[in-house]
């Protein structure tokens, strides 16, 4: 591209020939109102604010042009204050103005061009026919699901939508300068609390921010390239050319000795526990939702605040939701009560509201925990112990104004409780994650019946299992606070140095194995093992067992049919004697 | 020299044993020409008295077909075995009750009943059931009785060897006779005792032709409710195949005509109970983890007892129905 020398104001400068005029007036600092123009559609004039006045070669008359299509030529002459441009500019957005209603935007340029009493053309449609709308999404996203339409008893037009066709990107709304394509419509939860959802938002986002590596990725199914096949705005933007949209996802095989899981857990879902109105009611939050909020980085920058956006009066913090429930999980979670403890706390120091905690029982087990309860009964914090049976609105009527109402039995003095509050926090149990059986299949390790990874002894193998040189480490394991998790994934580790330290492992001489002999191939033992130990031999026509993965829990020897099968030191010789001997 | 001898015997037993050994064609002249036949009841006119009347020990083999379940079965069994240097269960009834030995299921009064007063085809209005012993106008006369259950021979007397079988294969027969002549004639040591003659150390799946695969069942089926694929196996086609907890020896027949095996063969050598065996195995391949799912598809099972005890129950470790 070779470079051209022209005039802007008097001044001259270099640009790059074929640059449209905005740009290189832009350049200079000089700004040019140009609501239509968005940098990655080419131009096309349609509200004329850019109207700059120019002259080409030394005698040339002068003459208006719109910048933003306008490409600089050599010994081009402009003037983008000339009281030429400045009218033309004026006609055009009275023009505008004649034909919309009044909005912030046209509203400053009005003043800027002391428009006095601008005449506006309409009372509610707020388009200003930019067209970006439609030719964003005709030629980016490529989902031409916008028209225009005439607003038949109002005399003027609107953008339309075929719902069959939009796909929710959102570009047409990004792109009106004007707003007046809004998405609220297209939410069902406004304002704070919906936002402090951990998942993506964005095409292109980090997973989480401590993510490793930390590097945005591709989300292809929200993505308008992978969804539509155009935009590719990301790729234009990116000065270092690091997006590819066709780098094939890379599967690593990497080649380990030992293996710890330290898969963690998921939170419960209080949502199928219609009687706390979680989700229903916006002021009934999840604990981590209450803990994303008061993050610094959250989303209302560590403030506590209602769905509205004011400051809770009043907090109840129900502990055990899904935990220590017969109907959901039998166990304790464990953290919960030391957690909601700390949300007091918390919600002490940041708020002035009254906060409640109903308990069943306060487990405050740990090293400085039963002080730290001591400390928080100090602070005025109303401990009921009592679990709480139901959250409602204060008023059906009066719902919207988001007041709820804790029932709960108090049992210490035997009375039943409603508590006016405006915020209700579900401290929901830990579980295991719902992939965590097909995981642990993977790695021949089983769950047991509440979810978690089963150890290979509960008190002398604690972060073993069965299946040698695979350990656990944290709540895949089961429910436990930061300390025992640390403790623990501290002792997996050294385990795993253990072996890899020797560089051979000690199996247990109980084991099954086939007498070839004796095998028929009937492959019937081949889908019974747990740990897929058991494989055919197509050439010989037998099953065989790979001792190193065999457990010797003895599934297979029950099941083969022709008694080829033997469980080294559970044959069924010996425990015929042992029955002989029992009966004798 | 004189010939060795050879006594038959059919005890509770359809006959189709003692036809299985004449169906061992041109053989059947060695037999003839080997051995003086000294008891064969179903071939030849013979009397008990002839056998009691023979020293101990003077008949060289005997082959005993049938189960046990009459005092005539029983008496006729120790005979057998006072005069017989070796003693052979010879197919499936003798050897683990078979058939016969379903009665096990029931009693020998229901039996009664239904065969003498309740089956649609029996007229018998004066309720006549059969006594062991009834006064006739010249004295007392007796018949055997019959036993509540059916036992299987070597549960009553010492036997040295076993032919599997319903019936034994004819070319079975012809192999362990052959055999028996070599001893014989060029005194070979005979084998261990208790060894099944006959058949092998493995199971049926292992003569049989069709592909297998990793067995995962939703339904079973009866074998005249689908075509059969001609080239996999019955069980992965929902058919129960005994197959897989019979000996193997006969050849594969049913399963390579597409019939599933009923087992006649009898449990290989490492397994205590044929039934029990194929109860586990099928309940390991059943594909569900759902309990109520689990009970639908075992219930697609007719006649689990029949299907899967069919030849073995009086040897098996359930025996008899204790009702």
């Amino acid at each position: 591209m070779s470079k051209v020398s022209i005039e802007i104001d008097g001044k001259p400068i270099e640009v790059e020939s074929g640059t449209y005029l905005l740009e290189a007036v832009r350049d200079l600092g000089v700004d040019i109102p140009a609501p239509c123009r968005y940098p990655y559609l080419k131009p096309k004039p349609s509200c004329r604010l850019c109207s700059v006045e120019i002259s080409e070669g030394a005698d040339s008359v002068s003459k208006i042009v719109t910048s933003c299509n306008y490409p600089v030529t050599a010994g081009l002459k402009v003037l983008t204050n000339s009281e030429k441009a400045i009218e033309a500019r004026r006609a055009a957005l009275n023009n505008l103005i004649g034909r919309t209603a009044p909005t912030t935007l046209l509203g400053d340029l009005a003043a800027q061009f002391k428009i006095d009493n601008p005449k506006w053309g309409h009372k509610y449609v707020t388009c200003i026919f930019c067209k970006l709308c439609i030719r964003v999404c005709d030629e980016l996203v490529g989902a031409k699901a916008l028209s225009f339409k005439k607003v038949t008893d109002q005399d003027t037009t609107s953008i339309k939508l075929d719902p069959e066709k939009c796909i929710l990107c959102g570009a047409c709304a990004f792109v009106c300068p004007t707003n007046h394509i809004k998405l609220e419509e297209a939410q069902d939860r406004p304002v704070v609390h919906s936002e402090m959802s951990l998942g993506p938002n964005a095409a292109i986002s980090l997973t989480f921010r401590q993510a490793v590596p930390n590097v945005p990725r591709i989300h292809t199914e929200q993505c308008i390239h992978f969804t539509m096949g155009g935009c590719q705005v990301c790729s234009e933007v990116c000065p270092k050319d690091a997006i590819h949209y066709d780098q094939p996802d890379q599967i690593e095989e990497i080649e380990v000795g030992t293996v710890i899981m330290a898969t963690g857990f998921q939170d419960f879902d209080p949502t199928p526990m219609k009687q706390f109105g979680y989700g229903k009611y916006p002021n009934v939050i999840s604990a981590i939702e209450f803990e994303q909020m008061n993050n610094a980085a959250g989303s209302t920058g560590g403030k506590i605040l209602l769905e509205n956006g004011a400051e809770p009066r009043s907090i109840a913090i129900l502990h055990c939701i899904g935990s220590r429930d017969d109907n959901y999980h039998k166990y304790c979670s464990r953290v919960c009560c030391m957690y909601a403890l700390k949300f007091a706390h918390l919600a002490k120091e940041k708020t002035d509201a009254e906060v409640y905690q109903l308990y069943i029982d306060m487990r405050a087990f740990g090293k400085g925990y039963e002080e730290f309860y001591h400390r928080l009964l100090d602070e005025g914090v109303n401990v009921i112990r009592g679990k709480g049976a139901e959250v409602v609105p204060v008023s059906y009527k009066r719902s919207a104004e988001g007041g709820l109402i804790v029932r709960c039995e108090d049992t210490l003095i035997g009375k039943f409780r409603e508590i006016p509050v405006d915020m209700v926090i579900l401290c929901t149990a830990l579980e295991a994650r719902s992939d965590a059986a097909a995981v642990g299949r993977k790695f021949n390790i089983s769950t047991g019946a509440d979810g978690w990874y089963i150890e290979a002894h509960p008190k002398l193998a604690p972060v073993s299992t069965t299946t040698e040189g695979i350990f656990l480490a944290g709540v895949c394991q089961g429910a436990k606070d930061i300390p025992d998790a640390v403790a623990q994934g501290s002792a997996a580790a050294a385990q795993a140095m253990r072996l890899l330290n020797k560089g051979e492992v000690l199996m247990d001489a109980a084991y099954a194995e086939i007498q070839e002999q004796f095998c028929s191939g009937c492959r019937i033992c081949n889908g019974l093992c747990p740990y897929n130990a058991i494989s055919y031999e197509e050439a010989k026509k037998v099953s065989y067992i790979n001792s190193a993965l065999c457990k010797a829990c003895g599934t297979c020897v029950a099941g083969c049919p022709t008694g080829a099968i033997k469980a080294r030191h559970f044959t069924d010789e010996q425990i015929y004697a042992q029955i002989e001997g029992i009966l004798t | 020299m004189a010939k060795p001898k050879l006594a038959i015997y059919w005890a509770a037993s359809c006959g189709g044993c003692d036809i299985a050994i004449l169906d061992i064609e041109d053989k059947i002249l060695d037999v003839a020409n080997f051995f003086d036949l000294a008891f064969w009841p179903c071939a030849a006119d013979f009397k008990y008295k002839d056998v009691a009347a023979m020293p101990d020990k003077s008949i060289t083999l005997t082959l005993f077909n049938g189960a046990i379940r009459s005092s005539e079965n029983l008496e006729i069994a120790e005979l057998l075995r006072a005069k017989s240097v070796v003693m052979c269960a010879f197919g499936s009834c003798a050897s683990e009750g078979c058939i016969p030995g379903l009665a096990n299921l029931t009693t020998l009064k229901e039996i009664c009943d239904y065969a003498y007063l309740k089956s649609p085809s029996t007229v018998n209005p004066e309720q006549i059931i059969p006594q062991p012993k009834t006064k006739v106008p010249e004295g007392e006369i007796s018949i055997p009785v019959l036993w509540n259950t059916v036992r299987t021979l070597p549960q009553v007397i010492d036997v040295d060897y076993i032919i599997p079988g319903c019936p034994p294969q004819s070319n079975q027969i012809a192999a362990v006779i052959e055999a028996v002549i070599d001893i014989l004639q060029n005194g070979k040591p005979l084998p261990p005792k208790g060894t099944v003659l006959g058949a092998t150390d493995k199971s049926c799946c292992d003569e049989c032709p069709r592909k297998r695969d990793v067995k995962k069942i939703k339904k079973f089926v009866r074998p005249f409710s689908i075509v059969p694929d001609p080239d996999i196996c019955l069980m992965e086609q929902g058919i129960v195949c005994c197959g897989p907890a019979t000996r193997s020896g006969c050849g594969a027949k049913c399963v390579i005509a597409g019939v599933p095996c009923r087992g006649c063969y009898g449990l290989p050598s490492h397994i205590r109970d044929q039934g029990a065996k194929m109860v586990s195995a099928i309940g390991s391949v059943i594909d569900s983890q759902d309990p109520e799912e689990i009970e639908r598809i075992i219930a697609t099972i007719p006649d689990p007892m029949g299907t899967f005890y069919r030849f073995s129950l009086p040897d098996s470790l359930l025996r008899r129905n204790q009702a």
